[in-house]
């Protein structure tokens, strides 16, 4: 059985901390079973190190993906690539050696000794703390901090020194360092790169993420789409799976001891027929109302986004879009593809003048009947509408049958109310009306309301 | 240690072979890391790719009782666990009744009673009237076991949560008798579809294995020990004809059981090569939808021709 040495337990804590830049969450529990698990197979075998730590580090395909890719980067060494060194083996050993025996750098840069030089750098990174560079900004820095470490500034003055004596054959052996330390340059930045891509891959994209959460949803640049819609997936996703956990708590498989007498009277008193408890699961609904005219423009492509994810996670939603007029687009967003549901529906309803009363007058011809004590209704939009009666006898109707009414609101609370805006008045009919421009804020309230007022 | 099957990688992947289970090395990894830091296995993979028989091979390796709990919605304590035998106490009681009077004669006060009665002992809930379930026979087999929980992704979040003492600590609590510890830990697998995600709490203690479907090297090797009386170039095409139609956007794509499934039925029909006719007509093997199935005949002819391309046939 092999015995975990220092510098190899401190080689697979650099690469746990390689995987968690890249997104492969290790817990300590984790880090230490990796630990176990190579005392188990030993160090040998390429092929079997990274199968053992891939089984005891990686949680999901995704991460096994993640892990691969990580190991095969951190596990590669390149090679010293020195073009100007080849093995001049007699030269320059004797004469200077006085000089160079104590700047161990210079002695191997002379002897192109790679393996060595290989090593030299990873100490010095060690020591420079290079694992904990985070920022690309960070990089010549911590160059310049590894070659520090190699001993770079007595190589400089050696340098200097040997050209200084004004001997023929000092002067060129300075050439000769001095080609090598640029050589050593460039190895240095080349090492640095990839303990860019090792360790800060991961962080600058989530610090981006982080930033995106709290930007206004409608200030946000058409470049930064993408990451924003993978942002509202995964988000629309924790809530999903979050609340289906909730939903799922039936009580089952308990005896139910009232009943049990009671059906035992007729045995005189000996409980023959046993009940047991059975409690039925509530099956929630939830209703979403998606405000997509010009007023609005700006938000309604997430709130739509947004309509989307949850339609593919939550089993019973109903989708509705309105500006003048509402329909239903459940079945749009269920056959059609993310890009393509969005402008459909566009198309279809969106971008015209908002008219509230009769999108509502839609809303319950199409699905009053359908609202029930089950249903949670989510109304996405900024209650302006247009002068236009905003019929609020339906919306009190709604908020009468359904279970809860929530509404978000992208404008913010001190433009309710203001000129065409009724959204003060239709305040009263719900049980949460909240202003939501940014996702952490959507996913808050989202939060908040599955938690409160889906039926356990 | 060193003679049991599990003492190594190669080890485990030949002794798998012999019971008519191909492993890569990293399953093979998976399970020597499952013996040797006791740890259950979560295994992952789409379906058909022998993650059940995984852990039947594994038990049939070890020489060891296959314990098998499928889970569902729904799945609780008393289903997985213990359940009680209410029918054994409810004559317990009548015969207990019967005997009170006995029992308590002669006893004048209803404090000398009592005394008595808790005298008597109590057999009410007490191990001869205890039901073992899936997971307690697991605990209780004397030389071990290898327990299977199938699906785990299909029970609910509860059931997870309960599972977690079993799986860490090998043991079981009973709230009338005390903590059941196994003597001998149980090898464990858990199947997922993921149907939903996991827990994290319940993959930290788990080792996690994720079976892909098979390159065609392979798949070629576990059609061969599958199905015994299919030939050498046959077996090369067929794997090379479902390989390329993992390529095509299916709805299912064919798994590893389907690959054997439509073997067997080729053999069966006593085919040595691949016939446009034979295929169509046998396709429903390898498809289970009928889009899939729709999506694929106009492409077949040219799949066909690839297949036998790449296999090195005519």
């Amino acid at each position: 059985m092999a015995i975990s040495s220092a510098p190899v337990q401190a080689t697979v804590e650099e690469f746990i901390k390689a995987l968690r830049a890249s997104e492969v969450r290790v817990s300590p529990a984790e880090a230490i079973d990796a630990h176990r698990a190579l005392m188990e197979v030993g160090y040998q075998d390429r092929g079997l190190v990274r199968d053992a730590l891939c089984i005891t580090l990686a949680k999901t395909p995704d991460e096994v993906a993640r892990f691969d890719e990580c190991f095969d980067a951190f596990f590669t060494r390149d090679a010293f690539q020195d073009e100007a060194a080849r093995p001049r083996p007699t030269e320059g050993q004797q004469g200077e050696g006085g000089d160079l025996a104590d700047l161990p750098l210079a002695q191997m840069l002379l002897q192109s000794d790679a393996v060595s030089l290989n090593q030299a750098m990873e100490a010095a990174a060690r020591r420079a703390r290079a694992t904990d560079v985070r920022l690309i900004t960070q990089r010549n820095l911590l160059s310049r901090r590894i070659l520090d470490e190699m001993g770079l500034r007595e190589l400089e003055e050696l340098i200097q020194r040997l050209r200084e004596m004004g001997l023929p054959r000092d002067a060129a052996l300075a050439d000769r360092l001095a080609e090598r330390r640029e050589a050593l340059f460039e190895e240095s930045s080349r090492f640095v790169d990839r303990q860019m891509r090792l360790y800060a891959s991961e962080t600058g994209r989530k610090m981006r993420e982080q930033l995106l959460g709290q930007a206004k949803l409608t200030a946000v640049e058409p470049e930064e789409m993408r990451q924003m819609e993978a942002l509202v997936k995964r988000m629309a996703k924790r809530l999903a799976s979050r609340y289906a956990r909730k939903r799922h708590r039936a009580h089952k498989g308990y005896l139910d001891v009232r009943k049990t007498i009671r059906r035992s009277m007729g045995y005189g008193g000996v409980p023959f027929d046993i009940v047991w408890k059975n409690e039925t699961i509530e099956k929630p609904k939830i209703v979403a109302i998606c405000d997509v005219s010009r007023s609005v423009a700006a938000a309604a492509q997430f709130m739509l986004l947004f309509l989307y994810s949850l339609n593919e996670v939550i089993e019973k939603l109903e989708a509705f879009a309105f500006s003048d007029r509402l329909i239903r687009v459940g079945d749009i967003l269920e056959s059609e593809g993310l890009d393509s549901a969005i402008a459909t529906i566009i198309k279809k309803i969106g971008m015209r003048p908002t008219d509230y009363g009769r999108a509502l007058g839609d809303f319950t011809e199409l699905h009053r009947d359908d609202l029930d004590r089950h249903t949670t209704i989510i109304i996405l939009g900024d209650g302006r509408s247009n002068y236009a009666n905003p019929r609020l006898d339906i919306m009190r109707d709604i908020s009468h049958r359904a279970r809860a009414v929530i509404w978000l609101n992208p404008e913010p609370e001190t433009y309710w109310g203001q000129g065409d805006s009724r959204m003060n008045e239709y305040k009263r009919f719900c049980n949460v009306a909240k202003v939501c421009n940014t996702l952490n804020q959507l996913e808050r309230i989202i939060e908040d309301v599955l938690r409160t007022y889906m039926p356990r | 240690m060193a003679d049991s099957p599990l003492s190594s990688v190669e080890a485990i992947i030949a002794g798998l072979a012999d019971v008519g289970y191909i492993a890569s090395r990293r399953i093979a990894t998976a399970l020597f890391m499952a013996e040797h830091l006791q740890k259950p296995v979560l295994v992952e993979g789409v379906a058909g790719v022998g993650k059940t028989e995984l852990a039947l091979s594994a038990a049939k390796l070890l020489d060891l009782p296959l314990i098998r709990l499928q889970c569902y919605e729904g799945l609780d304590e008393s289903k997985a666990l213990y359940e009680w035998k209410y029918g054994k106490q409810l004559l317990y009681t009548q015969i207990l009744k019967d005997r009170m009077g006995e029992a308590l004669e002669g006893a004048h006060s209803m404090e000398a009673a009592m005394d008595r009665l808790h005298g008597m002992g109590d057999m009410f809930f007490s191990e001869p009237f205890l039901e073992p379930r899936p997971l307690l026979k697991a605990l209780r087999q004397e030389g071990g076991a290898v327990l299977l929980i199938d699906e785990i992704d299909k029970s609910d979040e509860a059931f997870e949560a309960f599972l977690l003492e079993v799986l860490s600590a090998f043991q079981a609590s009973i709230p009338e008798i005390g903590t059941i510890k196994a003597k001998v830990p149980p090898l464990v697998f858990l199947t997922s579809n993921n149907v939903r995600d996991l827990g994290d709490a319940l993959k930290r203690r788990c080792l996690h294995l994720h079976i892909p479907l098979p390159d065609a090297h392979l798949e070629e090797k576990i059609v061969a020990t599958r199905v015994p009386g299919v030939e050498a170039q046959l077996t090369r095409e067929l794997v090379a004809f479902v390989q390329s139609l993992r390529d095509i956007e299916l709805r299912k794509v064919p798994s590893i059981s389907e690959t054997v499934d439509w073997a067997r039925a080729l053999v069966l029909l006593h085919a040595d090569a691949l016939q446009p006719d034979l295929v169509r007509e046998t396709l429903n093997v390898l498809l289970k939808f009928e889009q899939d199935i729709v999506a694929v005949e106009p492409k077949l002819n040219e799949l066909l021709g690839r297949a036998s391309e790449v296999s090195g046939g005519e």
